[in-house]
């Protein structure tokens, strides 16, 4: 499998950060907050790599900075320092050293996100077949039967009824918001999809089909996956390799069942027993 | 002189618990070699690390010493316990299976398509994948009503058959089995053994733990006896220990 994403040393700083920053955060320091200016390192020094259709964990306690990692790479945020390279079969993007409409291009047709929180995502001014035809109109397809045809499919994949497409989001349930979002998400077909905390918060059932639907579409389409959940059974559903976090930093990366059967760090540990 | 698929030298795992401040010693000085078409029995009493063994190969567990060397398909010497993730999981989906004592699946997920996930991934349609797949429930005595609904509700036996022929389907290189007719009744039980002699002959390597001796007669070409660490590093012992200086 081809490597389509190189994350190196990522770290992102809310505040205007100091030079003993690093030092006084981080697991040792059990805080992420630097005591002499206040400043917040949300994540620091985060590297992975993300090969094609691979589906990689972020697991963590709230506040690790699961979601930062995400966001930066989605383009939601500007890290204060590091790197991503993603590779496509011709091209490679550095993609911190882009110009704003090259990240937008990106954004727009090569990655997809699905947040916690359907707001975040998607449009509630507008119907679900129109968040979708929003998404496809940023890309290359302008042809409106052509549009509506293809919310159609994406949304009958992800099994939102049809009747319903004219409909806001607004008017669905948690479970049906977070389906229009995949839909949305996969309108462009894109390569690499970005899940944050995607089932937290709905019923069990509900979870189980969403996580069934994420696996169907990683295994029709090879998509390449991060996703971010403190759910240990949502990371072993769906992940191969995990990295967990804390205080901003990866304290253990691995193999997902290594992770949760033989944990190495002392924190991992906890998090496991806590879990079981 | 046939070659061994996999070889292992010096092997030992042990658990370090940070909370409660252990070291918990599970293998140690593992040795065994396993041939293509040849079953190697591990043997021992509890507590003498035969589980941590098979799963220190297949990483599930991180080896704490010695070297695991596969050869692989294309002949190239790899040490599992060295292997770089992603080698690991490409072994796992081409060559490597594991029939383990516990079954994990998605909640929605039908026996049929548990059982058919292994082919699936290796890139077969869903079609042919089923259709392999029903033909080993089928030889492993699973009733067909329990094939289109998920084994997450199975009894012990029934979950068992759905592990093992999910372990089965994709006839891998190298097969690891845990106790893989513990909880079957003796016809089942005998008909696992019938595929399991099948798939031997077909040239598959196995490491296969049973939970009776016999078992381990009749299937065995080679066996390993493990003994269990040495007594003053058990974990009673360390318990013991413990007790002593808190
Ligand atoms: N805009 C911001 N300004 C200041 N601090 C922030 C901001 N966004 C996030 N943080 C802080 O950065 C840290 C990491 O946050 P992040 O949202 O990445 O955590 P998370 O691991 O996703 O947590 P959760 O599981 O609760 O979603 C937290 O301490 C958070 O309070
Ligand atoms: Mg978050
Ligand atoms: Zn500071």
């Amino acid at each position: 499998m081809r490597k389509i994403l190189e994350v190196r040393n990522l770290s992102k700083i809310y505040g205007k950060g100091c030079p003993r920053c690093i030092e006084s955060t981080g697991p040792e320091a059990d805080t992420n907050m630097c005591p002499h200016c206040g400043s917040v390192v949300a994540i620091h020094d985060v590297s992975f790599d993300l090969h094609e259709g691979e589906i990689l964990g972020l697991m963590g306690e709230s506040g690790s900075g699961k979601s930062t990692v995400v966001k930066n790479l989605y383009f939601d945020q500007t890290p204060t320092s590091g790197s991503a390279r993603f590779i496509e079969e011709d091209a490679k993007h550095e993609m911190f050293n882009l110009n704003a409409a090259q990240q937008r291009r990106l954004r727009n047709q090569r990655f997809g996100m699905v947040y916690q929180n359907p707001h975040l995502g998607l449009n509630f001014g507008i119907s679900s077949g129109g968040n979708i035809a929003e998404r496809l109109l940023m890309s290359d397809v302008s042809h409106y039967g052509e549009i509506r045809e293809r919310a159609k499919e994406l949304l009958s994949r992800t099994e939102v009824l049809l009747s319903r497409m004219d409909e806001s989001p607004a008017a669905f349930s948690g479970g049906m918001q977070q389906r229009v979002q995949i839909a949305k998400a996969l309108a462009t077909n894109p390569p690499l999809l970005y899940l944050d905390e995607v089932t937290t918060g709905l019923d069990l059932s509900v979870q189980a089909r969403i996580l069934d639907l994420i696996l169907e579409i990683q295994q029709e389409r090879n998509t390449a996956m991060i996703v971010v959940t403190h759910d240990l059974g949502v990371i072993r559903l769906l992940t191969g390799r995990a990295l967990v976090m804390k205080y901003g930093r990866v304290i253990e990366s691995g193999l997902t069942d290594q992770i949760l059967e033989d944990p190495q760090h002392a924190y991992t540990q906890r998090l496991v027993a806590s879990a079981l | 002189m046939q070659t061994p698929i996999l070889k292992i030298n010096g092997f030992a795992k042990h658990f370090t618990l940070h909370e409660q401040g252990k070291q918990i010693p599970s293998s140690h000085n593992v040795n065994l070699e396993v041939y293509a078409g040849e079953l190697t029995a591990l043997i021992g009493p509890t507590g003498a690390g035969k589980s941590s063994v098979l799963k220190g190969i297949y990483r599930t567990y991180l080896p704490s010493a010695g070297e695991i060397l596969y050869r692989d398909r294309h002949g190239e010497l790899v040490d599992l316990a060295q292997a770089d993730e992603y080698r690991m999981l490409q072994l796992r989906h081409e060559e490597i299976g594991f029939v383990t004592q516990f079954l994990f699946c998605l909640p929605r997920q039908s026996t049929l398509d548990v059982v058919a996930h292994p082919l699936v991934v290796r890139g077969e349609s869903r079609e042919s994948a089923r259709n392999k797949a029903a033909e080993m429930l089928a030889a492993l005595n699973l009733p067909e009503r329990l094939w289109s609904i998920s084994p997450a509700t199975f009894s012990g036996g029934e979950k068992q058959r759905v592990n093992l022929a999910r372990g089965l389907v994709a006839k891998p290189r190298l097969l690891l089995l845990d106790e893989p007719t513990a909880s079957l009744d003796p016809v089942t039980a005998e008909r696992v053994i019938g595929i399991i002699e099948g798939i031997k002959q077909e040239g598959v390597a196995m490491l296969a733990i049973f939970h009776h001796p016999e078992l381990t007669h009749r299937l065995g070409d080679r066996v390993v006896e493990l003994t269990p660490p040495s007594a003053s590093l058990t974990t009673q012992a360390i318990d013991q220990q413990e007790k002593v200086y808190a």
